[in-house]
């Protein structure tokens, strides 16, 4: 039985389809990321399973009971809000057991919890403090605290650590995935952050426009992205997109990149696409990511299929631990990671390698994966 | 300032609490019978006034006029008697006028000037000089009125002396120059209280640019500060205006007589001891008296909210 | 001297010789502030000191400079004790804190539950609200002639309810003298209490909206969710409220004055009125100054710690 499953999950605001038919299950134990660029729906997502937004049809089931109709206090969920939203008028201690009290556990068991999941989080020496007395990060730790006090069988998150500055984010997000390897709770988070995505999730949904885009494992949505969204969206230096067109030609097909001043590109095609959809003059569009683009000294050793090409150097971007090369093709920015010592110079030629067993195919018109 | 009166302003962004129907009932039922009663003094008043005397006295408050008559206005415009002069109220709302339009413009234009310099050019004690006129906002003005009769009296002195010598008062004892005086002294601390908290999250770098740019310190204020200023502007004036208007012990006080203004002559009409009391009058009187405020009120309430907001919750 | 200039670019702007022309430059926002900072010293500052000075004379009809220490204080308080027949001090200072503390405590109160009821997501908001607002558009005399035609036993409210058939019902407050006060009470509530609803509106709309979600989370009903957290959240708020509403108590004047009609037998006496009628009318200038001086600390007793506080955290 999965923790959560959401079936066919629509939101509505008056004319307006916030979310468009949302279907995901999450396993006990699982910790659920959802992405997507600011206006996606993922914050909306998250508040209807939490139930403080109700959804126009579709279903979601929590521990395998349908939630649908009950109030947010009832689905057995906790909450931490990118604000934290601690109450500002109590004490940490009182902050933490406002949960139980509400729901009428006696104090002597309320200061037992309160003191229980003050040790986890190291923050028994806050507990009589007020909100405003505390830093940013213990303000985040006392939100988990009220969070986890309640064992519920889902944990939401709703942008947890984009309140903090870089470092404390860094820690809080190590913090979070200790936690969460510790406890083994459910976890659904939302981030339009996609390294924390790639960091702690084990599962990705990335949305766009309130629309489903792919679920997947981290590895199968970095190096399987099902559309050129998801493509573009993960991975920081962003994959390379490059136009170009199939040919077939004495039984062998090739990818084709036109280059400006250059002779094209040919490569033959890449292991991951579908070759019975590639027919001859089919434009398409090569994606691979900066890291299979190297000297071919660097390629990985294990790579089947390597392509090398010779370009003209227009940028070079040392950025300490590699340099960022970049050439052009197909009248775009080609960005290649190399390793920091590498001889390169602006104006120069070099010869490049294609990793191409991590090289995916578009279709430019229904941007999926080929 | 303005935060906190946009907020008042803004839609509510949470979904809606689901409320069960009774509940629903009984929150419009409150508000409504809590609306009627708010309405119900200026509904009776209207009504009172368009009523002849008889139906005043000897009818229901509540019923609408049996027989309407606009012959309670005319009569408190035109012959209604303010202690021995019996011309109405028309001459009394001109003193009004006369009082507010300069008191209100003097008093809007110097507090742009010393918000501007209390924050854009802020000297060793800007705080104590802020917080000293701030304070000068709060007292009761029981506290002043006998040394502001001595001056006005001297003053009056000055102006008989002058009319004496050149036939010419130059102002001096005049009670409407008296008034605006009056009212412009004290209300500059509200006019510096609100420009200073708008221009207080005015960007200063503005300033220091065009202070490279060579401008001087009037042009920056006439280029750059006033033309965005509107909003405060129109704030400030509403509450001016209103107070002003509104006001009555520096009015009783010290302008009694032909140049009262008109809540003054609205207070002794009400109040005259000869004869039978005409309510409907009095009414008619109370509702000219009150009209410029109220229709400020309903074409820029937004704005009159801001002024009371800052005056009360300070950011 | 230079004021909002960096220094690095105060020395770029500065040419090697600085003339008269520029040192006048640097004067002049001091220049600018300094009539209205010299105005606010001495009618305010500078006014409050005279009438101290005059309290401890024995000016009678005009001021003179006999002084007599503090006997005028010395007869304030023997007054305050006078309850048999109560003096007119005692009565002005019994009827402030029944007025005050009724005047306050209702206009929080129905501000507050106006706020709450507002905030629940209401159809006709925008009608609502100016309907609680626009009394505070209205000068003090306006509403208090309405209130006093509204409470009238024999033309208003009395009387209208017994033409609708309570016959029994009595409600001749308005005229009676002990009870005057708490008319003035009620329409000082009517006008006020709109500004304190939309002060507490305010702060209610710009409470986070993340809170209100922890809290339906936590499981907190809309009952406990205002008791426990929204209302403790509003304590400034309060604050401020509490802090305006005793200072426009005390400053009341044109209020008791037009509900009350010409104060017979001064049961409805506030300080305020008392001091104008031994200083204007009983001609006892003296004794009226010393009960401006009082009203007037204790107003800065409430105003300063607050304005103080305020301005202090404020920069």
């Amino acid at each position: 039985m999965a923790a959560l499953e959401i079936t066919g999950l629509r939101k509505r605001f008056g004319a307006l389809e916030i979310l468009k038919g949302i279907d995901i299950s999450l396993e006990k134990g699982g910790f659920l990321v959802l992405v997507g660029p600011s206006g996606c729906g993922k914050s909306t997502l998250l508040n209807t399973i939490a139930g403080l937004e109700s959804i126009s049809s579709g279903e979601i089931r929590i521990g395998g009971q349908v939630v649908n109709d009950l109030h947010p206090s009832k689905r057995d969920i906790a909450m931490v809000f990118q604000s934290y939203a601690l109450y500002p008028n109590m004490s940490v201690a009182e902050n933490i057991a406002f949960g139980m009290e509400m729901r009428g556990v006696p104090k002597t068991e309320r200061e037992k919890a309160v003191a229980g999941v003050a040790k986890t989080l190291q923050i028994e020496h806050l507990l009589n403090r007020r909100p405003s007395q505390l830093s940013g990060g213990q303000r985040q730790r006392v939100a988990m605290g009220r969070a986890l006090v309640r064992q519920p069988r889902v944990f939401l998150f709703d942008e947890p650590l984009s309140n903090l500055d870089a470092k404390l984010r860094v820690d809080m997000r190590v913090e979070i995935k200790r936690l969460h390897q510790e406890t083994g709770t459910t976890v659904v988070y939302v981030t339009h952050d996609q390294i924390e995505a790639m960091t702690l999730a084990t599962k990705i949904a990335v949305l766009k426009d309130g629309e489903l885009q792919q679920v997947g494992t981290p590895n199968e949505i970095y190096n399987s992205p099902s559309n050129l969204f998801v493509a573009d969206f993960m991975g920081s230096p962003a994959m390379n997109l490059l136009d170009g067109m199939v040919t077939r030609a004495n039984g062998a097909s090739k990818i084709v990149i036109d280059r400006h001043d250059h002779p094209p590109i040919v490569l033959p095609l890449p292991e991951s696409a579908d070759s019975s959809k590639l027919s001859d003059g089919l434009k398409v569009i090569f994606g691979i990511r900066p890291e299979a683009v190297n000297d071919p000294e660097s390629v990985d050793r294990n790579a089947k299929s390597v392509s090398t090409f010779d370009a003209k150097v227009e940028i070079v971007e040392p950025a300490g631990s590699d340099t960022y090369v970049v050439t052009r093709a197909a009248g775009k920015e080609l960005t290649a990671r190399m390793r920091a010592d590498t001889e390169v110079h602006v104006g120069e030629n070099h010869t490049f390698a294609f990793n191409l067993d991590k090289a995916v195919l578009f279709d430019p018109q229904s941007s999926r994966r080929l | 300032m303005t935060v906190a009166a946009d907020a008042l302003t803004a839609a509510p962004s949470r979904e809606p609490t689901r409320h069960s129907t009774t509940t629903r009932v009984v929150i419009y039922g409150l508000l409504i019978v809590f609306a009627i009663i708010y309405l119900m003094p200026l509904v009776v008043m209207v009504m009172t006034s368009l009523k002849p005397l008889d139906e005043v006295t000897g009818g229901n408050m509540l019923y609408f006029p049996h027989d309407l008559t606009f012959e309670p206005w005319r009569k408190a415009w035109g012959t209604a008697c303010v202690g021995l002069t019996c011309d109405g109220i028309k001459g009394y709302v001109w003193n009004s006028v006369k009082m507010v339009v300069p008191a209100v413009i003097i008093s809007t234009l110097l507090g742009a000037l010393n918000g501007y310099v209390l924050t854009k050019w802020r000297f060793p004690g800007h705080k104590l000089v802020f917080g000293m006129m701030l304070f000068a906002c709060f007292i009761p003005f029981q506290s002043v009125l006998i040394p502001m009769a001595t001056i006005l009296g001297k003053l009056g002195e000055i102006g008989q002396t002058l009319i004496d010598a050149t036939g010419y008062s130059f102002g001096f004892g005049n009670p409407t120059v008296n008034l605006v005086l009056v009212h412009v002294v004290y209300g500059l601390g509200f006019t510096t209280l609100f420009f200073r908290n708008y221009y207080e999250t005015f960007p200063t770098e503005l300033i220091k640019a065009a202070q490279i740019d060579g401008a001087s310190f009037f042009q920056i204020f006439r280029r750059i500060l006033l033309p965005n200023s509107a909003p405060i502007f129109i704030v400030t004036v509403i509450y001016q205006f209103t107070n002003i208007w509104n006001d009555f012990l520096f009015g009783s006080t010290f302008a009694a007589g032909d140049s009262s203004p008109m809540t003054v002559a609205l207070y002794n009409i009400v109040n005259t001891s000869t004869g039978v009391t005409e309510y409907n009058v009095n009414m008619a009187t109370a509702i000219i008296a009150a009209v410029p405020t109220l229709v400020v009120y309903i074409l820029a309430g937004r704005y009159f909210v801001r002024g009371l907001m800052a005056g009360a919750v300070k950011g | 001297m230079t004021t909002a200039i960096d220094p690095i670019v105060a020395h770029a702007i500065q040419s090697p010789q600085r003339g008269l022309k520029d040192r006048l430059r640097d004067w002049i926002p001091r220049l600018v502030l300094a009539p209205s900072f010299a105005l606010v010293l001495i009618f305010v500052y500078g006014f409050n000191l005279w009438t101290l000075l005059i309290s401890f004379t024995n000016s009678k009809a005009f001021t003179n400079f006999n002084f007599i220490g503090w006997a005028n204080y010395a007869k304030l308080w023997t007054w305050t004790f006078e309850t048999d027949p109560p003096s007119n001090w005692y009565t002005a200072l019994v009827n402030m804190v029944v007025f005050g503390g009724l005047y306050v405590i209702f206009c929080l109160v129905l501000g507050l539950t106006l706020a709450i009821l507002l905030d629940q997501k209401i159809r006709g908001e925008g009608i609502l609200r100016p309907i609680y607002l626009y009394p505070l558009a209205l000068s003090f005399i306006v509403t208090g002639t309405a209130w006093k035609l509204f409470l009238d036993p024999r033309i208003g409210l009395e009387k209208a309810v017994h033409d609708l058939g309570w016959t029994s019902f009595h409600f001749d407050w308005v005229v009676n003298p002990r009870m005057m006060i708490y008319c003035v009470a009620i329409a000082g509530v009517w006008q006020t209490s709109g500004f304190v609803m939309a002060m507490f509106l305010a702060a209610l709309r710009g409470i986070d909206g993340e809170i209100l979600k922890a809290a339906q989370i936590d499981g907190a009903s809309a009952y406990a969710t205002y008791r426990r957290i929204i209302i403790p959240m509003m304590r400034p708020v309060f604050m401020s409220a509490l802090i305006i509403l005793t200072h426009m108590a005390i400053k009341s004047y044109d209020l008791v004055l037009s509900v009350t009609g010409k104060n017979p037998g001064g049961a409805a006496e506030l300080p305020s009125t008392f001091m104008y009628s031994y200083t204007f009318t009983r001609n006892q200038m003296a004794v009226g100054s010393a009960s401006a001086v009082i009203m007037l600390m204790t107003i800065a007793a409430i105003m300063i710690p607050y304005l103080y506080s305020e301005l202090r955290e404020k920069n």
